[in-house]
């Protein structure tokens, strides 16, 4: 049952050294004051999950939080490259990165398995590419199969379990129920699929009346939910705020130099109170 | 009017325009954002009104008044016939093959039109270049009924054999794709900044159908990374008109200053001017 908290009590008793973490928003409703809460408290070893790990991956990976990466696109979108990711890649910095990479389709069948309570989601994808012949960690989670009713070849890809999914939705009510609208995702199946959820929200209100297109999470079904207006920024939560597609652009120089990002991390992160 | 000589538009115009113009009387597109969704928007604001754009953060019809910077972005979702979640856009819409063309970018692309967009180099552990990677592009090339890829022809992207196969065109050659169960038709066409590439339909191996104005067959071949054969009966490409010129000026005016710069944010954008290595010098 949901519990309304603080974004700091909901990080700290939601998010622990050595889980794998999955935060999620496809560019729209992107959890960035969860992901500089989790910074803050200076989590480590963590397996970051995640479709597309953008800027708010490149911060928890240069800031030291990560051990592993899965995930299917990594750039800064509209801009170019992920400088804490590559750094993390190519030098170790600050430590290193085990990768596993797959396809979107592929991420998003997992999250479908561990929502659905099943060993594995079944597909058609993979087959003859790089991620099957090369020596990637991808092969340890998907397989081909033969389909026992027509002998088609498909592919199996495991279940994702995070210990732990982060999102951001537009608002909650008071007992916790969750509303989000817009570009939805794969919010839903990260939360369903995780033994844990942590919610931001833009506001709380008395009602959730209806949206066209809206999801709603039940507070039953939700862990815990927490406060925090612009919660999304750079990213933006429709109806709400908007895309800071500066910032994206900004975050390319301050990601570039470890200094620059060093100060980024003190000034706007560790100098910051939780909310 | 006078069509508009070669000097007067950018290599980047007329393969966006090229690409437009083959979405004429098709239906349904798997967009990706840079030149696919410059291209697929100056088709609707053009010839095909009616177009589904089909983005794989899940509007479905999105008919943005501007183009969009990202791929999620609000204007997607507000102007979508509907918009679903990013497991029903692979499983429902695009795995049964119900989405006509896809539009893909490379950072190589090889004789049998296969794509690489994960890692430059022959090690995957120690990559030259580390690349975005996979994003919706391995299923976009498995499932749409047909793929166009946008790609700048160079010695670097058009290589004999892709250092890593992200998304499968033609595999080893014929029957490649109906073994890996691909049922799709796969790349059918390769816009490239000189011309037009298509696979040859006995052996699949991609020949030069078109060039653009000013272009000629030398330039083509010196920037292939294969002995690339010539088809009979090359054709030589339109030149944009101005009227298409003028379309796409106008929704290229609707990006901020620094935006449109091309980088991909999916699986289904062409890495072409901020082709996003992530490792490593630029491809």
């Amino acid at each position: 049952m949901a519990e309304i908290v603080s974004l700091a009590e909901a990080i700290a008793d939601a998010v622990h050294d050595g889980d794998t973490v999955a935060m999620e928003g496809f560019t729209h409703l992107i959890p960035h004051a969860a992901g500089r809460e989790v910074i803050r408290q200076r989590r480590r070893d963590l397996t970051l999950v995640r479709m597309t790990p953008d800027v708010i991956y490149d911060q928890l990976i240069g800031a030291g939080c990560a051990r592993k990466l899965v995930f299917s696109w990594g750039g800064n979108p509209g801009v170019g490259t992920l400088h804490r990711f590559r750094d993390a890649i190519e030098h170790d910095w600050p430590v290193p990165l085990e990768l596993e990479e797959h396809s979107h389709a592929g991420m998003a069948n997992r999250y479908v398995a561990g929502a659905s309570g099943l060993p594995f989601a079944v597909l058609r994808g993979y087959s003859g590419t790089g991620l099957v012949s090369e020596p990637t960690n991808t092969r340890d989670n998907i397989a081909e199969i033969v389909c026992p009713f027509t002998g088609d070849r498909l592919t199996a890809v495991a279940a994702l379990r995070p210990d732990v999914t982060v999102i951001h939705a537009q608002r909650a009510d008071r007992k916790g129920n969750v509303q989000l609208w817009g570009i939805t995702g794969v919010q839903k199946e990260a939360v369903l699929a995780a033994a844990r959820s942590v919610v931001t929200v833009e506001e709380i209100v008395d009602e959730l009346d209806p949206r066209p297109g809206a999801i709603v999470l039940p507070a039953w079904a939700v862990g815990r939910v927490a406060l925090a207006p612009g919660g999304a920024h750079p990213s933006y939560a429709l109806d709400y705020t908007i895309r800071d597609n500066d910032f994206y652009v900004t975050w390319d120089a301050i990601s570039r130099d470890r200094e620059a990002f060093a100060r980024w991390l003190d000034e706007h992160v560790y100098a910051e109170a939780a909310s | 009017m006078t069509a508009p000589a070669p000097g007067e538009y950018t290599a980047d115009e007329i393969m966006t325009v090229a690409a437009a113009r083959a979405l004429r009387d098709r239906v349904t597109c798997f967009v990706g954002i840079g030149l696919p969704s410059e291209a697929a928007n100056l088709a609707r604001a053009t010839h095909s009104p009616d177009l589904v754009l089909i983005y794989e953060s899940g509007p479905i019809g999105a008919k943005p008044g501007s183009l969009p910077l990202s791929i999620g972005d609000g204007i997607l979702a507000t102007t979508a016939d509907t918009v679903v979640s990013v497991p029903e856009v692979f499983n429902y819409w695009l795995q049964p093959g119900r989405i006509e063309v896809g539009f893909l970018g490379a950072a190589q692309i090889d004789r049998f039109a296969n794509i690489n967009t994960t890692v430059i180099g022959a090690d995957y552990a120690v990559p030259k270049v580390r690349l975005p990677g996979a994003g919706g592009a391995p299923e976009i090339a498995a499932s749409c009924r047909e793929v166009i890829v946008i790609v700048r022809q160079s010695l670097r992207t058009f290589v004999e054999r892709v250092d890593f196969v992200t998304s499968v065109g033609f595999g080893d050659g014929p029957g490649s794709r109906k073994y890996l169960g691909l049922t799709g038709a796969g790349p059918q066409r390769i816009i490239t900044n000189l011309g037009v590439l298509e696979p040859d339909r006995e052996t699949c191996e991609l020949l030069l159908t078109g060039v653009y104005p000013g272009v000629d067959v030398g330039q083509v071949r010196e920037r292939t990374g294969w002995d690339l054969r010539v088809a009979a009966g090359l054709a030589e490409i339109e030149g944009p008109s101005a009227a298409e010129l003028s379309a796409l000026r106008a929704l290229r005016a609707t990006l901020p200053a620094d935006g449109g710069k091309g980088a991909p944010a999916g699986g289904g954008a062409a890495p072409l001017g901020g082709a996003a290595p992530l490792g490593g010098a630029a491809p």
